[in-house]
């Protein structure tokens, strides 16, 4: 790709203004939508995305429950008006794919045994998107189960590094992504230390790759505390604030 | 407590909504962690009703085969009440008429009678105070919210029945029929139970309910006027309740 201009300027500065490791500005509040058992709403940068779990309920169809565990379905969806030109609604290549593999970036913190024969419905709608949607949709994602009562081994909490300019850099843009070398979103469990997504598209070295590992995983932790801040708002409200203040 | 935190390290027993990982234990919901002699469990601030044998329960006739009614229980498993439950040992599907005993859309009280997650629970309406729901105001809360409701010894319940000389019949699924002779009176014990409801886990509740119904602080000596039926409920919803310590 020919790149027309600098990503990074000689104050190391990117074009949003952020340093190497700094992330975007978050803001999480759960429990945003009444009729959902659980919901969250995320603002990660530009990115806007309310995210609704229904469940565990009855399976239907009735022929794709499963006997041992629940049964989770992932749906992924950017609303037409969230990009800046028209995005078809209907569901695309690549939404199809940010569903399957946030589904799967869920599964393994989940206890889907202890609730056989159910389903547990996760809705991801994209309102504004900018880069790494898929990682704000997953941390939201997060949120909303354990605001819905679900039964999880840990959090799940999602950032992107990538390489731009040939520096590596935390939490890419969009800008960044278009225009950059690599992307590599990747969700992890802060407390059980163990990557649910890892995901790369472009070219990394090994040293890159090793850097850009690392980097994602404390974004993810970064991003952990705020997850943890908006359930402990909305469960405990104004005990959290006290404790905080002393 | 969110899903990951780690509660308590050592050898304690996992009682519920907790998991040993290594050797601390980590809650699996979010709630409040309460470590005693018998071990360590989270009571939970959100969540759907999980069936346990012995609980009473408020349920809705949904449809029946030749052999059961299937009854909605608000939770993700859908109860089963056997034909020979009510009609007794000599059932016959030929002689018999499901629908004149109990019919579609009708409310029902009933005792948990088995329930292992790898069947749908089954249900029996052949206990004292058990049965059919003649009239009253239906309202769905949170399971997780049952407990407080009825607040230490019935403490909360007594003070919303008395204050408006209504009965409250309450499920341990967190289905709650209301009645009375006064719709004003009903509509109050409403709105009390509401804020219960949505302020469950903030502190000085009772208080604040009491001021909601226009009571003195002082509790209600005379409680004779709430029927027998809904005590027999309510001590065994305060057995659970006294073993959470809410």
């Amino acid at each position: 790709m020919t790149q027309t201009r600098s990503l990074i300027d000689e104050n190391g500065k990117r074009t949003d203004g952020r340093t190497r490791d700094q992330l975007r500005e978050i803001k999480i509040t759960a429990g945003v939508i009444k009729n959902a058992d659980g919901s969250a709403f995320i603002e990660f940068g530009m990115n806007k995305i309310v995210v609704a779990v229904y469940g565990p309920r009855e399976v239907h169809p009735k022929h794709m429950a499963l006997a041992d565990r629940c049964v989770l379905r992932c749906r992924y969806h950017m609303c037409p008006f969230s990009t800046d030109t028209r995005k078809n609604p209907a569901p695309s290549r690549r939404e199809v794919e940010i569903s399957k593999v946030m589904r799967e970036a869920l599964e393994p913190t989940l206890m889907l045994e202890d609730y056989p024969r159910a389903a547990i419905d996760v809705y991801v709608e994209v309102l504004q998107a900018d880069g790494g949607s898929r990682c704000a949709g997953i941390t939201a994602a997060s949120v909303a189960l354990a605001d819905a009562g679900i039964n999880m081994r840990d959090m799940v909490s999602a950032c992107a590094a990538g390489k731009v300019d040939d520096r590596i850099v935390l939490d890419i843009n969009d800008t960044e992504d278009k225009e950059g070398d690599a992307d590599m979103p990747v969700a992890y469990m802060p407390h059980l230390e163990q990557v649910t997504l890892l995901q790369l598209d472009g070219i990394l070295n090994e040293d890159q790759f090793n850097q850009c590992l690392d980097d994602a995983v404390n974004g993810c932790k970064m991003v952990y505390e705020f997850q943890r801040k908006a359930l402990m708002q909305k469960y405990f409200g104004n005990e959290t604030e006290l404790k905080e203040e002393q | 407590m969110v899903p990951g935190d780690r509660i308590v390290e050592g050898n304690f027993r996992p009682l519920f909504n907790v998991i040993r990982a290594g050797n601390s234990i980590v809650a699996t919901r979010i709630g409040i962690a309460e470590a005693g002699r018998e071990g360590v469990k989270v009571i939970p601030l959100s969540g759907i009703y999980i069936p346990r044998v012995n609980d009473i329960v408020i349920g809705k006739i949904m449809d029946h085969s030749s052999l059961s009614w299937g009854v909605d229980i608000n939770s993700c498993f859908s109860a089963h009440l056997p034909a020979q439950d009510v009609f007794g040992r000599d059932f016959s599907p030929a002689r018999d008429d499901m629908g004149r005993e109990l019919a579609i859309g009708d409310l029902i009280t009933a005792r948990i009678v088995a329930f292992d997650r790898t069947r749908d629970p089954m249900i029996t309406i052949q206990d004292k105070d058990l049965g059919k729901v003649p009239r009253g105001e239906l309202i769905k809360i949170s399971a997780t919210r049952v407990p407080r409701l009825i607040g230490k010894r019935g403490s909360m319940i007594q003070t919303i029945e008395y204050a408006t000389h209504t009965r409250v019949l309450i499920g341990q699924n967190g289905i709650i029929v209301v009645t009375g002779r006064d719709l004003e009176g009903i509509k109050l014990a409403v709105r009390a139970i509401r804020m219960v409801e949505e302020e469950a886990h903030t502190a000085n509740l009772t208080q604040r309910v009491k001021t909601l119904l226009g009571v003195s602080d002082s509790s209600p000596s005379d409680t004779s006027h709430v029927a027998q039926p809904q005590n027999e409920v309510g001590e065994e919803l305060n057995e659970v309740e006294k073993e959470e310590k809410i």
